[in-house]
């Protein structure tokens, strides 16, 4: 019976996409909100960003909507608005101070996450995007167990380009597998840094076992593509703006755009294969 | 009973290393405290309750390794050969280094509660607790299952930009609630000065930690800046304390050492 409730609730999401990494800090968050508002540029399309994140829930001040709560109306949770067809939920907002802290075990964050599903008026969506904590634990069990009811296009896998990330992003790989949860693709994240004085660069992550490019060759997955480290993006992020617009001609716009057009790609290319088979 | 006594009897200071923030660098700085504290003579263990991300063994070149049972329990794998450091991580117990650990929240704490009790440390100076980002399971396991061993208290580390700061206010509400000191706050990634041209970039923000432990009221560590020689140490299991006392971290690691020497000798008196 839940289940069913589960999926006649998220029967109007055409493509959902769960943004993992087996390490903390690589930017998962801070791609969730830039591929958010990239695919809300259309303002044809839809688009639901969640955060389960319970215990360090970044959406919110990345989307700067720090300090809104959720309001409850007839038909459910209402998730809070950023643009028209760019909606988000998060833990953040049922906290009344920046200080408080979510102190939980497993059972009761999984219990959360159900809410978040079942019980947030999200209507009609083109694209969910999910943001996730790092690691393979209750939050990765479970939204891939909750969102069975509905079909996951896949994973985006973020990481750095220095082995202490690879190693635990290879875990979040076999998690996938384990699963069977697709894999559109790896995004290396803060791979070099140019100086903005000398033009010259350094890495400050070295990818000493060849970095994303060599994982994903050994492993068979995609490289989505390469961001470089630029100032710009951690101050967007902080001021709650879209990085890609304050910083339109930065390379990791670039970059980040590509990458964003390939998922859109991907997903438009699995729907019209879901069409053909009906 | 009898046995977990015997086994953390011989610590004589137990250090939690915290963020609420993923990716800050609590293993970094875990590690480097460990080579610091080894450089000033002493005995310490590293215990990594990561369990999805177990970072420590790779970091010190020893993630080949296997763990071996004792009569008291686990023998912590020592990094060297004249025994001054060892450790404890799942990454030992693991038969494939890429296999994920998919575990939920009760099964995870029951290997917490065994990493505590069951390592057979002998006596050290320090016990240096490498945490995972958050403050679930891993982190309620174990304080409560160190609790009876009266920790020192734990350091807190941030990254500059407000996105980390956010979380690390929760971290630190995580200690007054659980009775945990917070010994203090280390600013990590706090600038990053160019080697071609020496030009500073504030590349992840500047400060935050700093206010953060101002608007706090807890002892301010210091800043670390990004190092490439720091990451490099890391990914080859160097010595970056030995082999690098002329880079631009080395100061700052030192600094957050003398003062937590300075803490354990005013406990003492």
């Amino acid at each position: 019976a839940e289940a069913a409730e589960l999926r006649e609730r998220l029967r109007s999401v055409k493509h959902s996409i769960l943004v993992l990494s087996g390490k903390g800090g690589v930017g998962k968050s801070t791609f969730s909100a830039l591929l958010a508002h990239g695919l809300a540029a259309d303002e044809t399309k839809q688009v639901a960003l969640l955060d389960i994140d319970i215990c360090g829930p970044s959406i919110p001040k990345m989307m700067g909507l720090e300090g809104e709560q959720v309001h409850q109306s007839g038909s459910g949770w209402s998730p809070v608005y950023v643009e028209e067809n760019l909606g988000v939920m998060s833990v953040g907002f049922l906290l009344s101070s920046p200080d408080d802290a979510v102190i939980w075990r497993g059972p009761k964050k999984n219990g959360l996450i159900k809410q978040f599903l079942r019980d947030v008026d999200w209507g009609e969506i083109d694209y969910l995007i999910v943001d996730t904590p790092p690691g393979t634990s209750d939050e990765h069990l479970s939204i891939v167990q909750y969102l069975s009811a509905t079909h996951i296009d896949g994973a985006v896998i973020i990481t750095t380009p220095q082995e202490v990330s690879l190693q635990d992003v290879r875990k979040e790989i076999n998690f996938c597998h384990k699963v069977k949860l697709p894999i559109i693709g790896v995004v290396e994240n803060m791979s070099g840094f140019i100086c903005p004085k000398c033009k010259n660069e350094s890495q400050i992550f070295p990818p000493t076992t060849g970095g994303a490019e060599k994982m994903c060759q050994n492993l068979n997955v995609s490289l989505l593509g390469k961001v470089p480290l630029d100032p710009q993006i951690g101050k967007s992020c902080d001021k709650g703006q879209s990085f890609l617009s304050e910083a339109p001609e930065s390379p990791a716009t670039v970059s980040y755009r590509n990458i964003i057009q390939r998922i859109q790609e991907y997903c438009d290319q699995h729907h019209f294969h879901e069409e053909k088979i009906i | 009973f009898l046995a977990e006594r015997s086994n953390l009897a011989g610590v004589r200071h137990i250090l939690l290393v915290l963020s609420g923030k993923g990716g800050v660098g609590k293993s970094t700085i875990s590690m480097e405290l460990a080579l610091s504290l080894r450089h000033s003579g002493k005995k310490v263990g590293i215990l990594d309750v990561d369990l999805c991300g177990p970072s420590i063994p790779r970091m010190f070149r020893v993630q080949d390794n296997d763990v071996h049972q004792c009569d008291s329990g686990w023998v912590p794998v020592f990094v060297d050969q004249d025994k001054s450091i060892s450790l404890m991580s799942i990454g030992f117990l693991l038969e494939k280094p890429d296999d994920a650990v998919v575990w939920r929240g009760p099964k995870k704490n029951a290997l917490i509660k065994q990493f505590v009790g069951d390592v057979a440390w002998g006596d050290l100076d320090f016990l240096i607790v490498d945490t995972p980002p958050g403050t679930s399971d891993e982190h309620i396991s174990t304080v409560e299952a160190l609790r009876p061993y009266k920790p020192l208290g734990a350091i807190l580390v941030t990254t500059p930009q407000a996105v980390s700061v956010g979380d690390v206010r929760r971290e630190l509400t995580f200690c007054k609630k659980t009775g945990l000191r917070v010994l203090g706050i280390v600013e990590n990634m706090s600038g990053f000065v160019c080697p071609h041209c020496s030009e500073c970039t504030n590349i992840f923000s500047k400060g935050g930690g700093e206010e953060l432990a101002r608007h706090a009221g807890v002892p301010f560590l210091g800043c670390v800046p990004l190092d490439p020689q720091l990451s490099q140490s890391l990914e080859e299991g160097r010595d970056f304390i030995q082999e690098f006392p002329k880079s631009s971290a080395f100061p700052a690691l030192a600094h957050i050492t003398q003062q937590i020497l300075n803490g354990t000798s005013q406990r003492s008196s």
